[in-house]
């Protein structure tokens, strides 16, 4: 069976790619570069979630867990070394490291069992995880979560090109300051971290773990140890999400609870798998940047149509953005039901039609 | 060795487990009227999560659905019988006995019948297109999940909900210098009472020989030309009652419930269903003993291990007995 992409979905991905490039001079507020950054990172993880439920067929509810040890190792690292680019580079190894123990003692654990129980198991040390977090206040901070400063490069004052007279240089308008350099850390790094899972499932072992998806009896027949695998591709993900988790810490400058470990996060990644469709890469790129542009601009939208029906029953109590997620919900269930594929999965299904 | 496994398996094999963690607690704990309380605490506690769980296994074994969004039944039972408290806020204060246990059998039966209802609703409408195929089956049950508790959250609020206990289940009384909460033998007892049921049904009865059949072999128990789709409705329908009733006694346990519950549950009711093993009432039960047990003592001895107990309890057994301790599903 081979898996052509559409066009129309190769098109629409450099499209995304070429307008989050291009982001900080299309658009310059706060916010919009804000959103951007998310969605970069954003793209890198739910591929990353990819690799385990579209390419080898795991289910796992961990991969916030992960995500929030890169979040946590840069950030503890942060406050306690103060900036610098020492503690990032210390904090998001230490990341990894945890992910990669974690990963090992999960998966040999429970990989070998049945998928349900090692989504069970992953639910659970991922709600052990977040316990912890908020437990730990002297390490982690509680509830509160961690403030602390990046590295002086990304601070909003620092100058990257000045002019004769010492102000910072401006291009298309935009002021060549910190600010700008964080964002393309954020870029580079997710998209360097993008290509690298690319080459990944283009390589023999994406083909194997398909094989695994597909059909796990033969794939282990043929002679393929589908454990070995499945730990594997298991790590891989846990230490992408994790060093996401790093690059998102640096430019967010606080890690909490909310922001790097809560469920909520791994609805969200749960969401745009199956809105970009699973098993293809790119697919995570059209699904994150989805959801997350309607996560900032869809609840502006329904309070503000909530408000316009203030005057009417039920209607207002319905779309208070206050009820986001159970819209997602539903919106969530009926595309599980009848796009599985996703916009990637089902555009491309079509093409080959045509 | 050999000698020591018959002797142990002739006692009861693994059931000796919740007997041995209380031994080697009543000798760390030192003080028998502490330990005592908190195993009654423990087997309270362990028989509300049995409530809870033994739908869910019964269920995965049965017909190989997982429903993750088995939580929103327990969460529902909780809001539905703390809704019905309130209202007869009345009868619960009354002196009199007849009217106190009007008022929680009115409560327990709203969860109950809310529970039928809310799964059939999910079997037909939720689970039956993904039949077989795991990965839509979480998936799917997971968004529904989200959505019972959304609408919790949209009818009940997000502010603690308080829960009226009746007036002759508040107190505790003594025993020598052991005091134990009236609530908590309740909960025991009921619990001990619905798994005798339960046991009754599957052991003594035609339905339950057909149900255990279909754990164990579904496609034969169908050749021979019994209906297992309605059989299985009828359990899931069960199931989900239990599962409120579970969550309708733990709101009077709790006496402050928020709509996070159900999720907060989930989890404990997920390892206890991994511990026992999938598809089996007695595994089940023994989990959910050890589950309650465990949690009590070391929030006793080790308050700060607590959180992480359930979890390393339940990375111990699955290193000794990778499929539980008594699974039913090959």
């Amino acid at each position: 069976m081979k898996n052509q992409t559409s066009p129309i979905v190769k098109l629409a991905v450099l499209a995304i790619a070429a307008a989050l490039l291009f982001w900080p001079f299309l658009f310059q507020d706060v916010r919009s570069i804000q959103v951007a950054a998310r969605i970069c990172v954003f793209i890198v993880l739910v591929a990353s979630y990819d690799l385990l439920i579209g390419y080898t067929g795991i289910v796992s509810f961990a991969h916030t867990m992960f995500f929030g040890f890169g979040s946590y190792g840069a950030a503890i690292a942060l406050d306690r070394m103060g900036a610098g680019w020492t503690p990032v580079l210390l904090g998001g190894l230490a990341g990894v490291a945890v992910s990669l123990v974690v990963a090992v003692a999960v998966g040999l654990l429970s990989l070998r069992v049945k998928a349900i129980f090692f989504a069970m198991i992953t639910l659970a040390a991922a709600s052990v995880a977040l316990v912890l977090a908020s437990q730990l206040s002297g390490l982690t901070g509680g509830e509160d979560g961690i403030t602390y400063r990046a590295p002086d490069l990304f601070k909003p004052a620092t100058k990257l090109l000045v002019d004769e007279e010492g102000k910072v240089v401006r291009w298309f308008g935009v002021r060549l300051n910190g600010k700008l350099a964080a964002y393309y850390f954020v870029f580079v790094s997710s998209l360097v971290l993008f290509l690298a899972m690319l080459r990944l499932v283009a390589s023999p072992i994406g083909t194997v773990l398909k094989a695994i998806r597909e059909n796990e009896a033969r794939a282990e027949a043929i002679g393929y140890r589908v454990v070995a695998y499945r730990t594997f591709v298991f790590c891989i993900a846990a230490v992408i999400a994790s060093l996401a988790g790093t690059v998102y810490a640096v430019w967010l400058k606080y890690t909490g609870p909310e922001t790097a470990l809560s469920f909520d996060i791994m609805i969200d990644i749960l969401l745009m798998v199956v809105i970009g469709g699973m098993g293809t890469m790119w697919g995570a790129v059209i699904g994150a940047t989805l959801m997350v542009l309607a996560q900032y601009y869809l609840r502006d939208l329904m309070g503000s149509a909530s408000e316009a029906l203030s005057g009417l029953p039920v209607l207002p109590d319905i779309l208070s953005p206050d009820r986001w997620l159970l819209w997602l919900g539903i919106v969530f269930i009926l595309l599980v039901y009848f796009f599985p594929k996703g916009i990637a999965g089902t555009l491309s299904a079509r093409g080959k039609g045509a | 060795m050999d000698k020591l496994n018959e002797t142990i398996d002739r006692l009861g094999g693994v059931y000796l487990l919740p007997v041995a963690v209380a031994a080697v607690c009543f000798v760390l704990i030192g003080a028998p009227s502490s330990w005592a309380t908190l195993t009654v605490a423990g087997l309270a506690m362990g028989m509300m999560i049995f409530l809870m769980a033994s739908g869910l296994s019964l269920v995965f074994g049965l017909m190989d659905v997982l429903n993750f969004g088995h939580s929103a039944f327990v969460s529902l039972g909780a809001f539905i019988a703390a809704s019905v408290l309130a209202s007869l806020g009345g009868w619960l204060g009354s002196p009199s006995l007849m009217l106190n246990i009007a008022a929680l059998v009115a409560a327990f039966g709203a969860a109950m019948i809310f529970g039928l209802i809310a799964g059939w609703f999910f079997e037909t409408v939720i689970i039956k297109p993904v039949y077989s195929d795991h990965l839509r089956q979480i998936l799917i049950t997971m968004g529904a999940l989200i959505v019972v508790e959304e609408l919790i959250l949209a009818i009940w609020g997000g502010t603690p909900f308080s829960v009226g206990r009746p007036a002759f289940l508040e107190g505790a009384f003594v025993i020598g210098d052991v005091t134990i909460e009236i609530y908590r033998f309740f909960a025991f007892m009921l619990g001990l009472i619905v798994y005798a049921g339960l046991y009754w049904v599957l052991n003594r009865t035609r339905l339950g020989l057909l149900i255990r059949a279909g754990v164990e072999n579904r496609e034969m128990v169908e050749a021979l030309g019994f209906r297992i789709d309605r059989l299985f409705i009828g359990v899931f329908m069960a199931g989900s009652a239990l599962a409120a009733l579970g969550g309708a006694m733990w709101a009077g346990y709790e006496t402050l419930i928020t709509p996070h519950l159900g999720a907060d549950m989930m989890i404990v009711v997920f390892i206890v269903v991994i511990i026992g093993g999938l598809g089996s009432v007695q595994g089940t039960l023994l989990g959910a003993i050890m589950v309650g047990l465990m949690s009590n003592y070391v929030g006793f001895l080790a308050p700060k291990l607590s959180l992480a107990s359930n979890m390393l309890l339940m990375m111990v057994i699955l290193l000794w007995r990778p499929n539980g301790l008594k699974p039913a599903v090959k």
